[in-house]
């Protein structure tokens, strides 16, 4: 069933707009990769799902419901979690603390501190240190630890390769298989094009705030990708 | 010239200021707003605490039963009604509302209670003094109100750094944004801030009222001197606000020592002084 | 086909202000007359008009323009209104030259202040300012040739300086207060007019961004916090020399100088140059109609502010320019484009 649709979503900052008109749906269970070059609206298109920003109520369905005006603090209580570009861990907070924030709506589910621990053992060790003195890598698995701490239904990944080395890189999208395979729904923004489409089962690409290409990611054309991507 | 003396009664005079601006710290700390009627709102909790001893009968420090929740009711509403419709429109909108609420509370109080000075009485602590080796004599009062300043801030510590809610205000203060992403609402979490910010402010308020004379009018004072002690004890930590508050304290009772008429304007030399030469206080912690 | 470039011109004034300049000039030249047609307490109340006024002008360049919200301004009312009233009395001085002291005294004053104040930003700065008045009201009350507590008088011979018939003298007043009133708008005014004013914009709607551009933020914040405090320094000597009498809590009073200054520009609509005008207009009517009731339509001021600021953060004429598109000050720069010559098409 279609978890996530979205319907003539546009977005707005003040007077720039930044999406036109995009039409995507992600069924449950699925990971979806939206690809574009910087400033496509990749990641303003999961803010507006997020309820950063707010829009007309029916450009955003989520379960059928409408939640385009809604705040994100309603929508994290309705099942979507979103582990933001650049981690975005709160640096006062300690690295379990900033898991046990994520838990902060309480929605129950199967993810717990314990469970967290378990696909990332390693942030266990490093549990009581303050956020800031972690790795890159290790902050990413904290911030994706910290999304899953809500018990998502829809789990909204921005940029997750951003500034790691791909052998972190590698590690971390074996745990995100890890959640996909316990029937959490992806929808994951990636400038990697190669991880993005390993990832998914579809994509979106993103050109300038407009949909230029959709597809099964499955013995795609990669140069009908590029095309797409640069707007060629 | 008394050092020792200076020195005691000007540290439990810390204690005072300390309880001033525990209200004004975790505005700024977790909303970001510098309150410009939170010495009125210590003034308007001493005149509740007026009303409902004279209504009731009962003594000052058993008011508190009633203007604690009453006043922690007013922060909930005022940030809830009022001031969470300023946070996002930069410095201006923030700085001018509370200012009208503080010229609306400061004519209120003169309009309902006139021009008068008031006194909260909680008889024989205001003047029982203790005594302490060394032929020194300590007030009492002084000392239960700093005893309840340490109190004050330890349990907010406690708040802080124990409790869910503590773990969210934290979080609010150091990114807003991707807090209310994880979950939290964040209007209601203001407004519950300065609900538990009033609370100190009553408090604080009440203690006041019972060892000084005050008037409508007793509000801008009591802002200057809690971010007086704000500032010297640097942005962002409970702790430092106290020593803060002690480091003003004792300057205004060496000011004293020297003339009476000096308190307050030793206590502000001490405060630009130190804004000179160390302008993000003593011990800050916040990154702004 | 050749066309020429298109070429763009800089224009400052507009229709309505244009039209709007022809009112003022009547206007004004009905003011400067008014003490051949009007009475002593026409003038005094024009006269306050006047000065309110330019506190408000000069609390808006800095706060609207420069993003410098100072709650502490009554500071260089109270210095000026001393400066006049310690250089007359103990140091003897002819007035008209201790008013020339005064203002400049105010804006040397300002260098130190500003040394300790410009550690601190936004609401952390409003604060400091207030403090720092306070320091001067509390040395002032504290310094015996100023008079301590009870503050100085002005005596005979000093307003004789001015002249010895009171009619005459109240003319001169009254004509000064106007006068120095309408320098104060001309030094805004132009100030904004020039590249200084220009640079403020520019702080004002970015300063992180106008500082990576070159604009010296702390230079040009400096100087028109220097300027701000002489201007108010020279209205606070006048003011003061009206009223005989100067004490610590009427010269730095912040009530009398900040508070009812504030609500004015914010109410008429701060960062415009217009705002203050209407302000100044609705807080004078309002006072004259409510004026049996002082903490009423105090608390009334207080709560049109707060709607103001939260409905309408531009105020009156904010709201006016929004829907109207006008301006009756030209200080803005309009871009206007000048088509391109016709050449003959072939």
């Amino acid at each position: 069933m279609t978890l996530l649709r979205t319907q003539n979503l546009s977005a707005f900052y003040g007077d720039f707009q930044a999406l036109f008109d995009i039409d995507a749906s992600v069924e449950e269970g699925e990971t979806v990769a939206i690809i574009g070059a910087n400033g496509a609206g990749k990641t303003t298109f999961l803010r507006a799902v997020a309820g950063a920003l707010s829009t007309p109520p029916q450009t955003v369905l989520f379960d059928g419901q409408p939640i385009g005006d809604k705040t994100p603090h309603e929508i994290v209580r309705l099942g979507i979690a979103m582990v933001p570009e650049g981690r975005r861990l709160f640096p006062s907070l300690s690295v379990e603390e900033n898991l046990q924030l994520g838990s902060h709506s309480e929605r129950r589910g199967p993810w717990t501190l314990k469970r967290v621990y378990e696909l990332f053992p390693r942030l266990y060790d490093l549990r009581q240190l303050p956020a800031p003195a972690l790795s890159g890598g290790q902050q990413q698995m904290a911030a994706i630890g910290r999304g899953l701490m809500s018990n998502p239904r829809l789990l909204l990944c921005d940029e997750l390769s951003l500034g790691l080395a791909p052998v972190v890189i590698r590690d971390i999208y074996q745990c995100l298989g890890v959640v996909t395979a316990e029937g959490t729904t992806v929808v994951l923004v990636e400038q990697d094009i190669n991880r993005a489409l390993d990832a998914s089962s579809r994509f979106y690409c993103f050109q300038e705030g407009r949909l230029a290409l959709t597809a099964p990611t499955k013995d795609f054309d990669r140069a009908a990708i590029t095309a797409a991507y640069f707007g060629l | 010239m008394d050092w020792i003396n200076i020195l005691i009664q000007g540290g439990l005079l810390g204690g005072f200021y300390a309880l001033f601006a525990i209200g004004l710290s975790m505005s700024f700390g977790i909303m970001r707003l510098v309150n410009i009627a939170h010495g009125d709102l210590i003034v308007l909790s001493a005149y509740v605490a007026l009303v409902v001893t004279e209504d009731t009968g009962l003594d000052p420090f058993s008011s508190l039963i009633i203007v604690v929740p009453v006043m922690f009711a007013l922060g909930y509403a005022l940030q809830r009604g009022l001031l969470n419709q300023t946070l996002s429109g930069g410095l201006l909108p923030p700085l001018l509302v509370t200012f009208g609420i503080s010229i609306i509370i400061q004519n209120g109080l003169l309009q309902g209670f006139g021009a008068y000075d008031h006194r909260l009485k909680e008889g024989f602590i205001e003047t029982a003094s203790l005594r302490l080796p060394g032929g020194l004599s300590v007030g009492v009062y002084p000392l239960v109100v700093f005893a309840v300043a340490v109190f004050a801030i330890a349990s907010l510590q406690l708040l802080f750094y124990r409790t869910r809610l503590g773990r969210a205000f934290r979080a609010v203060s150091d990114d807003a944004d991707t807090a209310e992403l994880m979950g939290i609402d964040n209007r209601k979490l203001y407004a519950v801030a300065l609900g538990i910010a009033m609370i100190f402010t009553a408090i604080a308020g009440v203690l006041f009222g019972i060892r000084t004379i005050f008037a409508p009018l007793a509000g801008p004072i009591r802002l200057i001197l809690a971010f007086e002690a704000v500032i010297i004890g640097g942005l962002g930590n409970m702790w430092g606000t106290l020593i803060g508050g002690v480091v003003l304290g004792v300057a205004q009772a060496v000011g004293a020592a020297l003339d009476p008429t000096w308190q307050i304007l030793a206590g502000h030399l001490a405060f630009l002084a130190i804004l000179i030469v160390r302008p993000s206080g003593l011990f800050p912690r916040t990154r702004d | 086909m050749a066309t020429g470039a298109e070429s763009v011109r800089v224009e400052r004034a507009t229709k309505s202000s244009r039209i709007f300049a022809f009112f003022a000039a009547a206007l004004l030249a009905g003011l400067v007359s008014m003490p051949w047609w009007g009475d002593a307490g026409d003038m005094r109340l024009v006269g306050e008009m006047a000065y309110y006024l330019a506190l408000a002008q000069l609390w808006n360049l800095l706060a609207g323009y420069a993003g410098l919200v100072s709650v502490g301004q009554q500071a260089f009312v109270g210095l000026g209104g001393y400066a006049l009233f310690y250089l007359t009395g103990p140091m003897n001085l002819n007035v008209y030259l201790a008013l020339l002291i005064a203002g400049p005294f105010a804006g040397l004053m300002a260098i130190p202040v500003s040394f300790a104040v410009f550690r601190l930003r936004g609401a952390y700065f409003a604060v400091g300012t207030w403090v720092v008045s306070e320091v001067f009201a509390l040395s002032a009350s504290l310094i015996a040739v100023l008079g301590a507590g009870s503050g100085l008088s002005l005596t005979v011979p000093i307003l004789q300086e001015i002249s010895s018939g009171r009619d005459l003298r109240n003319t001169i007043l009254y004509l000064m207060t106007l006068g120095a009133s309408l320098m104060v708008f001309a030094i805004v005014y132009l100030l904004l007019r020039s590249s200084h004013g220009l640079a403020l914009t520019a702080i004002r709607d970015s300063e992180a961004a106008s500082a990576s551009l070159g604009v010296n933020t702390f230079r040009t914040k400096f100087i028109i916090y220097l300027a701000t405090g002489a201007c108010t320094g020279l209205i606070g000597a006048l003011i003061f020399l009206q009223k005989l009498r100067i004490s610590p809590e009427a010269g730095f009073s912040i009530n009398d100088w900040t508070v009812v200054v504030i609500f004015m520009v914010v109410i008429g609509g701060i960062g415009t140059l217009e705002g203050p005008f209407i302000g100044m207009l609705i807080f004078i009517v309002m006072r004259e109609l409510l004026a049996d009731y002082g903490t009423i339509y105090m608390m009334l001021m207080g709560a049109i502010a707060i709607v103001v600021m939260l409905k309408a953060p531009f105020g009156i004429w904010g709201w006016v320019v929004k829907r109207y598109d006008l301006q009756l000050f030209p200080v803005g720069r309009r871009l206007t484009l000048v088509p391109p010559d016709d050449s003959p098409k072939r």
